[in-house]
Parts: C-alpha cells; structure tokens; sequence
C-alpha cells in the first residue's frame, strides 16, 4: 500500500458509503461562467452539497464559477472582498456574526492560490495565528489563470505560464503552503481534489464541525492555463494524487498528519504529459522532479507515522 | 464628568460611548494610544464589543468593512503610512456604503521618516468618497466621534476624523465627556438594512421587509444595478448630501449637549476685509491672534474649515468670496502645485462669472511638525496685509531663509 514500511496513520475516507454524499440537496444553480472542463464549479458545487445553506462565503473577483446560489429560495449570502484582505473581511464578517449571536452560520472565504500563497498570505497567516473563526477552501489552480494565466508560487516547477514563458519556465519549487499553515497549528488543515469528491465533501463536512481557523487546500485545474484537454479534469485531478504530486491529507491541530488516499506512485509522465504548460520539462528534469516528489512524500510519511 | 486626557484618549472615550461591536487597530505613532486605551476598556469589560489586534491596517481595515458589511457597527484608528496601506480598502469601503468610523492622527508620509504633524496623510485619501472632518481641540475630538457616527450611519458612508498627531493626539487637555444616557438619545441603533435601499448588498437577514428594493439582492457577487458610472452618480449624490446632514447633526447634538462645530466656522469676520482660513489644532491659536489683531484695530478674520470631504462650496463662498485678502495656512503640499486646502478654497471662489473674487495667498509650512506660532500666523497675516499675492502658488511659512538659500543653490540644472 505504501512505499514506507512504518505503518502509516492512514484512513480511507470513503471507504463506508463511496458518494454517501452526493444525493445531498443542490444549492448552486447555472450559469456558471467558467471555461469547459474548469474544477471550479465543482469544488463550489460539491462544498456547498456538503456545507449545507448555513455559509457566508466571501469570494474575489476571479474567474468566477459561483453560479447562483440559493437555497429554499433565498440567496446565499456572498461578501466581496479585495485580494490584499481575502482573509480579513471574513474575520470581521464572522466577528459580526457572532456579535449577531449567530453560532451556527459558518464563514468561508472561496478564494484562489493569489490569495492564500501570495497577495493575501500575511493576513491568512495572522487570521491563522488568531485562530479566527472561519473555513478557508484554497481554489489552488496553480497560477494567476484569472488574469491571463501568469506565474503565481503555487506553480510547480519548469512550469510555463504567461510569465514564464517557453524558454523561460519557472525554477522555483511550488511553494508548500500546507506546512506553512499546518506550522501554525490551527485545528484543521486538509487537501483535496475534485477527482475525490467523497473524500473532499467528507472533509467539508468535517470542517464545518470544527471551530477556529479551518484550511481546505483545493488542487483546481484549469485546462486553459495548463493546458490539457477538458475532458481530462478528473483523470488528471485522480493522477495529481496517484502519482504523489498533490497527496490527500489532512492535518489536525498542526501535528497529527493523517493520509487520506494510498496514492499509488504511478509514473509522473502520466500526470505530466497531457500538460503544455510542462514542455520545458526533459528527461533528465523528470528525473529530478521524481525525486522531489518521492522526497516529499517520504517526508509526508514521516509525519503521518502512527 | 471633566478628565485631563489626550486626544488619543478622548477618541477612545468616544469609542467607549458609541460601543462598537468590532474595533481595529494596528499601532503607530502618533496615534497607538487608541488601540491600547481600547484595549484596556475592553478587558475591564466596559466594552462589550471585540478588540481584534491584527498585522496591519490592510487587515485592519478589512475586518471592520467585513463586519460593518454583515450589519455591525466598527470602528478603527490609523496615521500617517497606516492609512496609506489602507488605501484600497478605502475605496472598497466608500464603495459599499459602509458607515465604517476611523480616526487618524495626521502624521506626514515617508521618506524620509517623521514621526509628528502633518496633513498629507488623509488629504492624499480625499479621492476615496470618505467624509473628512478635522479638529481643533480634544473636546471636538471626542464629539466628532459622536456626531460621526450619527452622520457615517445616517448617510451610510465612511466617515474619517482628523486630529493633528501629536498636538492634539498626545497632548492632554481638560474634556468634558458626555453622559451615557444623553449619547443614547442623541445616537440611534445603526440600522444595516438602509445599505439595501441604496443598492447594496447586505445579509439576507438584514433585508427590509416588504418587498426587495432594486438591487437588495443578498448572495451573487456585488456588482450592483446599472453602470459603474451610474454607480459614482449615486455616490456623488449622496456624498453632496453629506454636507446637509453634518449641519443637522450638528444642531441635534448641540440641543442635547450644547455644543456646536459648524462645518465652516466664521470668527471674527463680521466687518474683516482679510481672512485667514486654516483648519486643526492651528486654529486655536489663531482665534487668540486674531483677537489681538483685532484689538491692534485691524480689520482681520478666521474661517476654520472642519469639514473638507465633502467640501462646503456654498459655505465657504459665503464665509469668503466679499473679502478683499484671504490667506490660507496649511500643513500639508501637493509638490509641483501649492497647498491643497488652498486648491480647493481657489476652485470655490473662482466661477468665471465675472464676479469680483478676493486676492490669495496660500502659505505652506510646519509640514513635519514644526509649531504653528502665533508669531507665524502674524506674520503671514501681516505679508498678506502689505503685498499683492506672489507669482509662485506656496508662501513658504517658518523656512529659515539660510535653509531655503542652501537648497536654492543645490537644485539641479537639468537644461
């Protein structure tokens, strides 16, 4: 099951009703204005399925992908917020909320890698370390796709973008976001992607059960920014994991590491190949970019040694 | 009940008074005093509201628009660069229709650094749609926070209150602070559901009844009804009534409490064919040098200008446009132009209808702190006596001559 002999702390999370979740009422509704094959309206949609109708989500100008949410009829509530206070206005919104006597109703930034990793990181960082009351979801697409599909830290490396172009890819590793959260031991820290949707609902669900500062970290592909056929967003969102480049995990109170998915170490060209925006990356880059992620995810089984 | 207390304290006794349910600050000089008397409020239990200590004034900024956003009354404090780094979050604010409170002790912006008076810090942020109102003495800071509020949540816009850095907000001074019992007749409940009416998103709880008004929508992202220049209409619309209103809060506040701060105050200037206009802790002062001008049997006045943002056009005009003189003193530059109380007083007399206008002059000067003397304030009363108004825009105030020679003689050539 693993490369590891330690035995792993390691639960399946679907393992008792696989899509238990899926026949769950549906609150967002068309139109959802994003490219053919996008993950975002997924993660909304599923989270929403999960989460229920009791959220506040606060979004930024984006891709959007939101659809029109209702529930029963009435609006979800939704707050706009700018990047360099992504994680600021829904402290101040759950603030509120509580000063409403409202415990229930959870708050829940949706915002993209721009603003977890880089613009918005200090004010995360700082909501983290205050452990506010909120559920952040990362929609991580790897890169500013929004404004055209440029270089961002969650970009893996020899990665093309708009500003890293042929020639010139990327040289830096993708930023690891997730230790640095996790660092901060905050209640509760978990991957996802929509190529598992159980596991990612089951999470939601999870989450929203939990107080404090809760981080689920998304892998959102995007078809036109990586550049894979649209038909290809779950296989490859199912590969990112199988082949131990996005491993699903989860995180509770920054030291217990829980691997939610056997990931299966397949061939890193499975996932690799169908995306132009690795075309830079040789034979002999592969062999190196192996390496990273068969150290990393030692490292993640070191730490979710039981 | 009289206290000795400085202008940092007297805004934080306000706070005290109107009870917000979240408040923010993130320290700096000249204006930390705020957060830490706040603070100290809130963990002996008089203020039921939450104290958030954040990272920055980005953050700062942002979780009191959250929270004014999801219907809750806030307030925060900044100065100097604090501000600046709020800048965006300014116009979000303004743009929603957020009555968000925010005191800023006015310190210069860097390089290189200054630590005490100046006013460039809010007067770069009077773009932003946020009232402005500057003040005099601690007494009126204290009070303007009252009627701030009862102005920010009547109008549901931003309100800003300007208190010179260190010479109001450090230096103590006797304020009488009002009765608990009198503020809440004077301050009504804020209302959030107003934002609606307005075109704004607000939670569905705050909703009013009956049914939804043109663009209350709740949920779907904010863009609102109609174009973004339809949008500014609105804003300049309400932003011009504003003026209105601080009059009538004014007169509410001076019923309960009996005092009043007029938003252009006239001192003096009954039969005065020079005025001086100037506007903060400056104008203290200036009322004795008046008085003494005055007595001397010189035909001079003061108009003190409390509020800038929005600016009181016909006001002023009124104070100023049958003077002959009209100088003003001012703690802040916009380099390359002139003062920027002094742009915007030339852009209020001047109509190109052929009226006769008075002659001006804008001095500029103790922009990093220096003191306004009453031996300055003379002095540039005096100039403005005895000379026509001078070619360049700034009459530079309190320069030493040999500072200003050595900096003439090292201005590059570049032709």
């Amino acid at each position: 099951m693993t490369t590891t002999k330690e035995p792993l702390r390691y639960s399946k999370t679907n393992i008792e009703a696989p899509l238990k979740y899926v026949n769950t009422p549906e609150y967002m509704f068309p139109p959802i204005m994003t490219c053919a094959g996008c993950s975002y309206g997924l993660i909304y949609r599923l989270f929403f399925k999960a989460a229920g109708p009791k959220v506040v989500i606060t979004t930024l100008p984006g891709c959007g992908g939101t659809g029109r949410l209702t529930a029963d009829g009435k609006p979800i509530d939704q707050v706009r917020t700018a990047f360099g206070n992504a994680a600021s206005v829904p402290v101040g919104v759950s603030m509120a909320l509580a000063a409403q006597g409202d415990t229930e109703t959870v708050v829940a930034p949706i915002v993209g890698d721009g603003a977890v990793f880089d613009i918005g990181m200090g004010a995360f960082s700082a909501a983290a370390e205050r452990n506010d009351n909120m559920l952040v979801v990362g929609k991580d697409n790897e890169g500013y796709q929004n404004t055209g599909g440029q270089r961002s830290s969650a970009s893996p490396w020899m990665t093309t973008s708009a500003t890293t172009p042929s020639g010139a890819p990327k040289l830096q590793f993708k930023k690891d976001v997730d230790a640095i959260f996790a660092a901060h031991g905050i209640p509760y820290l978990a991957t996802a992607t929509v190529g598992f949707p159980d596991d990612y609902m089951m999470k939601v669900k999870k989450a929203m059960k939990i107080k404090g500062f809760r981080m689920i970290h998304v892998l959102s592909l995007c078809p036109t920014g990586w550049g894979f056929p649209s038909e290809m967003t779950l296989e490859l969102s199912r590969m990112a994991v199988e082949t131990r480049v996005f491993p699903l995990f989860e995180v509770e109170n920054g030291i217990k590491y829980t691997i939610n998915h056997p990931s299966k170490g397949l061939p890193l060209s499975r996932y690799v190949e169908p995306q132009r925006r690795f075309r830079e990356l040789g034979p002999e880059d592969m062999a190196t970019f192996e390496s990273y992620v068969q150290t990393r995810w030692k490292r993640l089984c070191y730490l979710a040694r039981a | 009940m009289i206290k000795v207390i400085s202008g940092n304290e007297a805004a934080a006794y306000g706070v005290l008074l109107v009870q917000p349910a979240v408040m923010t600050a993130y320290p700096i000089t000249p204006a930390s005093r705020i957060s830490e008397q706040i603070s100290e409020f809130a963990a002996a239990g008089l203020l039921k509201g939450k104290f958030v200590n954040v990272e920055s004034e980005m953050s700062s900024l942002g979780i009191v628009t959250g929270a004014s956003n999801a219907g809750m009354r806030v307030f925060t404090a900044t100065a100097s660069q604090g501000l600046a780094w709020m800048h965006e979050g300014l116009h979000w604010a303004s743009g929603s229709r957020l009555p968000v409170v925010l005191v800023d002790a006015n310190r210069p912006l860097g390089a290189p650094d200054n630590l005490v008076c100046g006013w460039i810090d809010t007067l770069s942020q009077r773009d932003t749609t946020w009232m402005q109102l500057y003040c005099e003495s601690n007494q009126e800071v204290i009070d303007t926070v009252l009627q701030g509020y009862r102005l920010a949540e009547a109008m549901y816009l931003p309100l800003m209150i300007c208190m010179d850095g260190v010479y109001l907000s450090y230096i103590a001074e006797t304020v009488d602070i009002p009765e608990q019992a009198l503020v809440d007749k004077y301050l009504p409940p804020y209302d959030p559901s107003g934002r609606a009416l307005l075109g704004q998103q607000v939670l569905f709880r705050h909703r009013p009844k009956g049914p939804p008004g043109p663009g209350a929508t709740g949920g779907g992202p904010p863009m609102g009804m109609g174009s973004w220049t339809g949008n500014r209409y609105d804003l300049h619309k309400l932003a011009l009534g504003c003026i209105d209103m601080a009059e009538k809060v004014d007169a509410e506040f001076k019923a309960i409490f009996g005092r009043s701060y007029p938003i252009v105050e006239e001192y003096g200037c009954e039969d005065a064919d020079t005025v001086l206009v100037t506007a903060g802790s400056a104008v203290g002062t200036s009322r004795d040098v008046i008085d003494g001008l005055k007595s001397k049997g010189l035909k001079v006045g003061l108009v003190k200008i409390k509020m800038f943002r929005p600016f009181p056009v016909e006001k002023v005009r009124k104070a100023l446009s049958n003077r002959k003189k009209v100088l003003v003193i001012e703690r802040d530059i916009s380099s390359g132009q002139c003062g920027i109380f002094f742009q915007e007083l030339k852009w209020a007399l001047y109509r190109g209808d052929g009226a006769k206008t008075p002659q001006m002059f804008g001095f500029v000067g103790a922009l990093g702190g220096e003191d306004i003397t009453p031996d300055l304030i003379e002095k540039a009363i005096t100039y403005t006596i005895g000379n026509e108004p001078p070619k360049q825009e700034a009459i530079w105030l309190g320069l030493r001559q040999e500072e200003k020679d050595d900096y003439d003689k090292r201005t590059v050539k570049v032709f």
